[in-house]
């Protein structure tokens, strides 16, 4: 990753001049545009407040269909499914939100107009990775996400009763899961995104990644009530780091030994995603022509 | 017979339009084909479990769940992409061509975009995973439902005479219409109420399914034609006085 550092180097075949005194430290300037970005999308979504709070709703329908109707299946099979009582659900449905809030990241979609109407040309004349700026803009947006949602979980916790009993670890070890969590998904969806750089439209591909996040990340349903062969195959991806491991670090009474090999799990697919997502960029670039800018 | 002329106007104009495009038919399809798949492995997994749930077996949840796809295809084809294109006028200000043509302001808003595609697909998908049932009830409380759904879809477009940006109230009802997959009787007390008057959902999908298997009782169809009749009359006082506001930005 390029910082905003000034190129050293001279003229060849004149004296050589000595290169100029950086005047950031690469990884310190990349920790200040972070800072940057972050700020700006504050700033940005308290604007916004009222049609972030509407687009937070909208969400909430989702977690709350699933969770009456694995509650109606709990209680028609005595109590509990797939060992979750129905308090159990609602605490992993209510954690879900607040875990798919979190997990809000610049989409492929995003990437398809950008590419499309060929926004990004501006964005490769900064001396910085595009990507860079996206974590650092959605990470920002993420405490003022925090604050919305805290009168939603209340209202939910109310209705829908749930039951939660996080060891002191379990506490600790879910902010650092639900940042994992944001990194895996906003990586591999920038991966995805890039995909646009040959086919122009996303959208099916998309839709594709989605419906397979739903079923093997833990979003529609606790993994424990997946078939078996489901389990094995969720074992093999990304998506359960994403939102069953985190929601399942504060409501699922994990042993020591799975807290923290999930954390070590999710440091694996970071690394995976980083890896992927410059891997795909360095061969994507090359077939950027912008129409206008 | 003019309403009905109008439309058939706007079908052959949308239906030309959406022939240029013709591969946006495939990538609909299969856009519409994950979504019916994943809600097929749902029902799998909640009869893997449970052989009904709250009373209602898994053909009937099927059936449920070809509404909710053939009310989405209505309101993709019809509905949304109009209120879509006159949030955008009244916010740009090119709402002044609306209104100076000699049609009612209301119907031409309603009717002026019609993409077909997402009805097409609907219809197709329904075929495989139902087949059509022609049953009188059903295609009466299936017409009082998208009205519902139409008045109250212009209601919050309405809205955009007073708050410019309604972007997200949009958003809104795509996450609440999710709701529908699912039979309205499955939820708690206070969600069922205001899935039934807040936003007609249990009328658009729930009445149309029950009348497909069998359930419907007169008494709610019978409720479902006074509560459409109502919101109709509500919903086109609320555009009248929304309309008297608009100003016209600059066109």
């Amino acid at each position: 990753m390029s910082a905003v550092a000034p190129a050293a180097g001279g003229a060849p075949g004149l004296r050589p001049t000595p290169a100029p005194p950086r005047l950031v430290h690469p990884l310190r300037g990349l920790f200040d545009v972070y800072v940057a970005e972050a700020r700006i999308a504050i700033a940005e979504q308290i604007q916004y407040r009222a049609a972030n709070y509407v687009y937070m709703l909208g969400m909430v329908a989702e977690p709350v269909i699933y969770l009456v109707v694995w509650s109606t299946v709990a209680q028609q099979l005595g109590g509990s499914v797939g060992g979750y009582t129905v308090g159990a659900l609602a605490a992993y449905y209510i954690v879900w939100t607040l875990v798919r809030n979190i997990n809000i990241v610049f989409t492929p979609w995003g990437w398809e107009s950008r590419i499309r109407e060929g926004r990004l040309s501006a964005q490769l004349l900064r001396p910085l990775f595009p990507i860079v700026e996206d974590l650092g803009f959605f990470l920002g947006w993420k405490p003022v996400v925090i604050v919305l949602w805290l009168p939603i979980a209340a209202f939910l916790a109310l209705v829908f009763r749930p039951e939660l009993h996080p060891s002191p670890l379990a506490i600790l070890v879910f902010p650092f899961s639900l940042l994992g969590a944001y990194l895996i998904r906003s990586l591999n969806q920038s991966s995805l995104g890039l995909i646009t750089f040959w086919t122009t439209r996303v959208g099916p591909i998309f839709e594709l990644y989605i419906a397979v996040e739903l079923l093997l990340s833990g979003r529609l349903v606790p993994l424990s009530l997946m078939p078996d062969w489901v389990q094995r195959l969720a074992d093999l991806l990304p998506f359960r780091w994403t939102f069953g491991f985190p929601i399942e670090a504060l409501v699922g009474n994990l042993s020591t030994e799975q807290l923290l090999g999930g954390l070590v799990m999710q440091l694996f697919w970071i690394a995976f995603g980083a890896v992927l997502v410059r891997v795909v960029w360095h061969f994507a670039i090359r077939r950027y022509s912008a129409v206008s800018g | 017979m003019r309403p009905f002329r109008l439309f058939g106007l706007f079908l052959r104009i949308g239906t030309l339009n959406e022939l240029q495009y013709r591969a946006n038919f495939w990538l609909q399809l299969l856009e519409s084909g994950i979504a019916l798949g994943t809600g097929l492995a749902v029902l799998a997994l909640v009869f893997g479990q449970t052989p009904a749930l709250n009373g209602w077996s898994q053909p009937e949840l099927l059936a449920v769940m070809g509404v909710h796809t053939l009310m989405g295809g209505l309101i993709g084809s019809l509905i949304q992409p109009n209120m879509e294109r006159l949030r955008d006028d009244i916010r740009q200000g090119t709402f002044d061509f609306v209104l100076t043509k000699p049609e009612d302001v209301q119907l031409l808003s309603s009717l002026r975009e019609i993409r077909i595609w997402r009805l097409v697909v609907a219809i197709s998908l329904l075929q495989s995973a139902i087949g059509i049932w022609e049953a009188l009830a059903f295609g009466v409380a299936l017409v009082l439902g998208g009205l519902m759904i139409y008045c109250f879809w212009l209601i919050l477009t309405t809205v955009a005479f007073w708050i410019v940006r309604i972007d997200e109230i949009h958003e809104l009802f795509s996450g609440v219409y999710q709701s529908g997959r699912w039979p309205v009787t499955l939820y708690p007390d206070w969600l069922r109420v205001g899935l039934t008057f807040l936003v007609p959902i249990a009328f658009a999908v729930t009445v149309p399914a029950q009348a497909l298997t069998g359930r419907l009782t007169p008494d709610v169809l019978a409720l479902s034609a006074v509560f459409a009749a109502l919101l109709l009359l509500g919903t086109r006082w609320f555009w009248r006085v929304g309309t008297r506001r608009y100003s016209g930005a600059s066109a």
